[in-house]
Parts: structure tokens; sequence; C-alpha cells
């Protein structure tokens, strides 16, 4: 065990350092899920990253990327959160998909639509949930009928986040007509804004609308668009939920930096913070440095060349609870104030202690609610029966 | 940057974890426990034969001169087995303090005949009320205003405090150390017994790591196994979410007790931070799994035929030596209030050079 970086870790970080401090938007970009400004704002955002070969730092070189391993992935997000940049308006696509089309697409595919994916020239969404498909997500009904060198999609997708500004989503389909369960699902990508494809946006808790139904009536993609075998659909969606749980999706920076807003809210009422809240906030420091430590533990063996396995759960449990916990110890401390919304003089950095309170509680719903996470540790991790 | 232990590290702690499971199982506790007995010197013996009395002793001194991250995972595999003797409290703890003033008249012989595993050595330090097990150790390395003293142990010296843990025998040590028994002055002794005490949290939490483990293992293999409604309890999700919390506290606890173990030799702001985040987390985690082990259990987890007990009872204690909660929040405190915090700080002494 070495806790040390290297000096060419060191060296890494001040490169990013001296890039992002270059480079990031000194105003904040509005929310990419408020408006289509703000949604092409973050889009322009990627398109800088790309150009600087920051997009994604670990995706081969004739991607886009450096080819740099999870390490310096590491420190390239803390100096990212570090610097306050943008959050990553198409993480379905960088962060879930693409490590996803890497290891299941074809060459064809992989040059298709990974370099547009680092551009920001194609947004991703997600569509796999339905409305009587959340948790059970193996009951998708949404279908995939193979017509020739097409498939033609119909169905209902729910909870799709990004959907209404997004060029493109990834499904879930049953291209078997008589399977059942697990069995005979494809993962099928269509444009958003192909004949037959309508999307409602659904306001959220914030009043945003950052997710959408998806409403497929007779929409025809090429049979080039199914990643994978068919039918091996369901297999390769639980990779990428693996990666999106387990490491990329919320990397230990975003929570570190919510650690030290905390600390310092507190510092400004520290006088009347009782004792409980104190102890709460250095829990939020001890948390945080404890998901960072695991992460550099899982990237360290990953980098060795093991695989990630009940980790993507128990990570996702952990984010989703302390980032909840910070939030209300936030809201704690902020007292009468806490209840103000963006648009109040007297909010705290514009309410968004308020909005962070209402996105974390998303947090052990979305990527596989932590009950089902919780279902998976017991039985995987530590074998207990299924029925 | 590699937060793996390497093939040596795992290597040695995969020999300890074999002989324990060989000679430290539920039987051996048991056997232990009705013949009244606090230590097995059998087992002692097997594990002195390992040659680690040294292994944080330098080798100058006659040691093998390892680093605490080569030894926390043997504490914590004596936690998972509920160890009752002294591994952890002589070897990790005070032969290193020992050894940092073995050119004193009157210590070499102690050092050579601990390092040999002819005797063990307790440590009396301030943070802590009791000594455990100091009936079986020949000395003591006291510490008091005017220095650290070494003082050989006579049983007139000892009042026992019985322990709720059996294996646990908890003494004070009424003794007046003098000029004759001194081997370090106030301020020569600081510095070592603080160390001293930064091993004994560290290893404290690392043995409560091994034991939240077991609790879980423990409710694991029982839920399996008893049926009720026709099914195993274990295919509920009450007792499937309930073990999952305290599996997802324990993985959070690990690489904290890991990396304190690694930072522990730095003796700064951030490793004492770190030590005690250890303790608290594992403290944390080590509790929640004793009660959940009771919890998965049922009747049966509040009954002495049941081994969760031996470990609810080992839990109490540790959570308490070498530093309680509170203590440790406040070294925790120390850092979070004064040094930078941010994604970039979590190894930090070492990115505010870059």
């Amino acid at each position: 065990m070495n806790l040390i970086y290297t000096e060419e870790q060191k060296a890494f970080r001040r490169e990013v350092r001296s890039w992002l401090e270059a480079h990031v938007p000194r105003q904040p970009l509005p929310s990419f899920d408020a408006s289509r400004e703000g949604f092409e704002a973050h889009r322009e955002w990627e398109r800088i990253l790309d150009e600087g070969r920051w997009g994604m730092v670990t995706w081969p070189e004739r991607y886009g990327g450096r080819g740099l391993d999870l390490i310096q992935w590491l420190i390239f997000e803390e100096e990212y959160y570090r610097a306050g940049a943008p959050l990553r308006v198409n993480q379905n696509g960088i962060f879930l998909l693409g490590p996803t089309l890497m290891e299941y697409g074809t060459p064809e595919q992989k040059s298709r639509f990974l370099p547009k994916m680092a551009s920001g020239d194609e947004i991703w969404a997600q569509a796999w949930s339905e409305p009587q498909a959340g948790s059970d997500l193996a009951a998708v009904r949404a279908s995939a009928t193979r017509a020739g060198d097409e498939y033609v999609l119909r169905g209902h997708k729910i909870w799709s986040s990004r959907a209404v500004f997004a060029d493109w989503a990834f499904g879930l389909f049953r291209s078997d007509p008589g399977s059942e369960r697990h069995k005979g699902l494809s993962l099928i990508f269509f444009p958003l804004d192909a004949p037959g494809v309508r999307i409602q946006a659904i306001p959220q808790i914030d009043g945003e609308t950052g997710f959408a139904e998806i409403f497929l009536d007779d929409v025809r993609v090429p049979a080039f668009n199914r990643l994978g075998a068919e039918g091996e659909g369901w297999a390769i969606c639980m990779a990428t939920a693996g990666f999106e749980r387990g490491l990329m999706l919320r990397s230990p920076a975003r929570f570190q930096v919510t650690a030290r807003r905390l600390v310092e809210l507190f510092k400004t009422c520290e006088r009347d913070a009782d004792p409980a809240i104190r102890a709460a906030v250095l829990k939020a420091w001890m948390d945080t440095d404890a998901y960072a430590l695991s992460i550099y533990h899982t990237a360290s063996r990953l980098n060795a060349g093991g695989q990630i396995g009940a980790e993507a759960s128990t990570n996702k449990i952990f984010w989703s609870e302390m980032d909840i916990a910070m939030h209300k110890t936030a809201l704690s401390l902020l007292g009468a104030r806490a209840e103000l919304s963006r648009h109040a003089s007297e909010a705290v950095e514009a309410g968004r202690w308020l909005d962070g309170y209402f996105f974390s509680l998303a947090g052990p719903i979305y990527a596989g609610s932590n009950e089902i996470q919780r279902n998976i540790i017991a039985e995987r991790m530590l074998g207990l029966p299924r029925v | 940057m590699d937060f793996r232990f390497y093939d040596e590290q795992v290597m040695t702690a995969d020999v300890v974890r074999a002989l324990l499971a060989e000679v430290c199982s539920s039987q051996d506790l048991r056997r232990l426990l009705t013949t009244g007995g606090a230590q097995d010197e059998t087992r002692w013996k097997k594990l002195c034969e390992l040659g680690l009395a040294g292994i944080l002793v330098p080798e100058g001194d006659g040691g093998l001169g390892l680093a605490p991250v080569d030894f926390v995972q043997i504490a914590e595999a004596c936690g998972y087995r509920c160890l009752p003797e002294p591994l952890v409290d002589n070897v990790g703890i005070a032969l290193p303090l020992l050894a940092a003033f073995a050119d004193r008249p009157g210590v070499a012989p102690y050092l050579e005949r601990a390092l040999a595993g002819e005797i063990t050595v307790a440590v009396s330090h301030p943070i802590n009320s009791y000594v455990p097990h100091a009936d079986r150790d020949a000395a003591a390395l006291i510490a008091r205003d005017d220095g650290l003293h070494l003082v050989a142990i006579s049983p007139k010296m000892l009042t026992m405090q019985p322990s709720a843990d059996p294996f646990r025998r908890l003494h004070t040590i009424a003794c007046d150390p003098g000029d004759a028994t001194r081997i370090a002055g106030h301020e020569e002794a600081a510095i070592p017994l603080r160390q001293t005490l930064d091993r004994g949290a560290l290893f404290t939490a690392a043995q409560l790591l091994g034991m939240a483990q077991r609790c879980v293992d423990l409710a694991v293999g029982y839920s399996k196994e008893r049926q009720q409604f026709g099914r195993p309890i274990g295919s509920y999700q009450a007792i499937k979410h309930h073990l999952a919390t305290v599996q997802v506290k324990i993985e959070f606890a690990r690489p904290v007790v890991y990396a304190a173990a690694a930072d522990l030799p730095h003796d700064d702001l951030h490793s004492r931070a770190r030590i005690s985040q250890a303790k608290l987390t594992a403290s944390e985690a080590a509790d929640l799994a004793a009660h959940t082990a009771i919890q998965t259990h049922g009747a049966m987890g509040y009954s002495w035929e049941v081994d969760v007990h031996l470990y609810l009872k080992r839990i109490i204690a540790l959570t308490q030596v070498w530093g309680g909660p509170s203590f440790h929040r406040e070294r925790v405190a120390a850092r979070v209030f004064s040094a930078p915090l941010g994604p970039e700080t979590t190894f930090a002494r070492e990115t505010d050079r870059a």
C-alpha cells in the first residue's frame, strides 16, 4: 500500500488545474434541465472540454480521450469539482453508455457513436424504466420488432433524465415477443427526434423538468443501433448499471465539495449551532473522506485488472444517504432561512442547499433504488437466499 | 498511489488468519469459558511461534522493522476471532514503545525476552483507566507526569476489576514509580506516548472492524439456517436489509482503517484525524453489527449459547479504550476546522506540495 502520488500524477494534477483555471466559465451556467438555453450552454462546455481532450480522460485517444487510468481520473475529478466546473450534461452518455459501448460495441458502432458523444454533439438519455417496470426492470414491455434491417420500437418509457432536450436515447426493449423477464431483451439506440417519438416532460419536485416520458409509436431504427447480441440486453444493462452505481456517476469529489461548503456554512453560524449539528458536520466530512478512500481503493484494484462487484451497490447506498445527511445538516444550520427559495433576497447561496436537498432525495431512488441495492448486497455479498 | 496491500502483507495476514481459524474457533473460546480461564497458553505459544513479536520493533533493536500497515490486517483478524490473548496489545502497542527506549538501563533484557515470546509487557497510558491482562505481563510501561516508567509487575500491585468480557482481565496497578524505574523524562516520553496512543487507537479500530464483520457473518450463518413461516429468515427483506446496512458501514470503515495505518508514521494533524476517524467509524460499524446480529438471532441472540455476546462485550470495551468517541471526534475537529478541505485534500500532505 502506498498512498503517495507519483511525480507524474502530481504533474498531471497541475496540468488539469491550470487548464481548468483558464477555461471554466466565470459565471455558473443556467440549469440544463430548466431551459434549452441552459442545455445548449452545457453542450458548449462539453465541446470546450473535448477540444482540450478533457471530456473523458479514461477513454482511448482515438475516441477523444487520453487513455488514462482510474487514479488519474480521480485526480481529474478532484480538480474538476474544486474548480466548480459545470455539471456534465452528457453524463448518461459519457459515464454510462460510453464505457459499455467500448466493451460491447462493434468497431463501426464505436466510431459512429463515441466521438460525437465525447464532443457533446450528441447528448444521451437513458430509456429503461417504464410505468410498470421500475425496481422490477425485467418487467419491461416496450417492444422492438425486427423488420428486415430495422427494428420497429413501440412502447412507453419514463423517468428519462435529460430526455427533454437530448438527442439520443439508449433503451431496453423486448425483442423476443414470447420472452419473459430477463430473457429476450435488447439494448437499442434511437434518436429522440425520430418520427413516432413523443417526449412529455415531467415536472420534478423542484419544478424543473429534469426527466420525461418517452412515447414510441412505430419508431424505425436500423438494426445497427442494437448494442450486443439480440436478447443480451439485460446483461449489458447490468454492466452499465455497474459502472453507473459503482464508480463513474458519483465521483467522491462532488461530495467533498459539499462537505467543504458545509463546514464553511457551519463556521458562519457556529456560535448558535448545537453540539449535535457540530457532530453532524464532522460526520459529513468523515463520510466524504471515507467515500473517497473507498473509491481510491476500488480504483487501485481495477487498475490492477480487478472487476467491479458488489461495491457498485454499497457505494450507491453510501453516497446517496450521505448526500441527504449533509444537506439536511445544512438546512438545520440555516434555520428559518432553510425554506427560502432561490428568488428570496435573503436566501443563502441562492437557495442552493434546499435545491441540493431536493436533488439528494432522488439519490436513493435512481440508478436502482437502495432497497434493490440492499437485496443485491444481501444476496450477492452475504449469500442470503433469494426466496 | 496504490491502495492495495502488497503480496507479503496479504500473505502474512493469511497465515495469521489460518492459524486463528484453527486455534481460536468458537469451540476453543467455549472451552476456555467453561474452565474459567481468560487465556490459553497453548494458543499463545503457537501465536508466538509465528515470530511476529518484533514486527513493529526496529531491526536495530532485534525486530522486523515493519510498519503499522503491515500489522493492521493481523489486528483485524484478531478481532474477527475475538482473540483473548494480547497479541495486539503486546506486539502492536507495547513493544514498539519499549523499543523506543531500548538503550535505557534495564530495558534491553525485557525487550529481548518479549521479542523471544517469553514475556508480555503492559502499557498504562493516561488515556486508559485500566490495564487489561496485567496479571500475565512481566512488566508495565507506566506513564506518569514525570515521564515513563518500566515497572516489574508483582501480583500485590494489582487490583482486578472484572469486565463483562470474560477474556478481559482488567487491573489497576498500584505502585510507586520513582527515579529507579523511570526510563524517560516527561518531554522525551511525550512523542512516543502520543504515537502509542495512535497505534492503540488504530489497532483497536482494526479489531473492531474484524469483530463487526464476524457479527455479520454469524448473523448470516444463523439466518440461512433458521426457518420461520416455512422459509429461512435470511430470505426475508427485513433481515436482508438490516444486514446489508451493516455491511455498508463495514465497507466504508475498512478503507479508513487501512489508510489510517498507512498514514500513522507521518504523525501529523492529518494522520491523527484519520486514525481518530478510523476509531469512530469502526466503533459505529461494530456497535451496529453487534445489535443487528443479536436482533437477527432473536431470543437466541440474547442467550449465552450464541457467541454474539462475546463480541458485544468486547465491542463495548474497545469502543472506549485508547480514546472514546468524544476524544476522537475532537481530533477530527482539529483537522476539519483548521486545515484546508476539499477534494484535492484527501491525501493532504502530498497535494499541499503539488
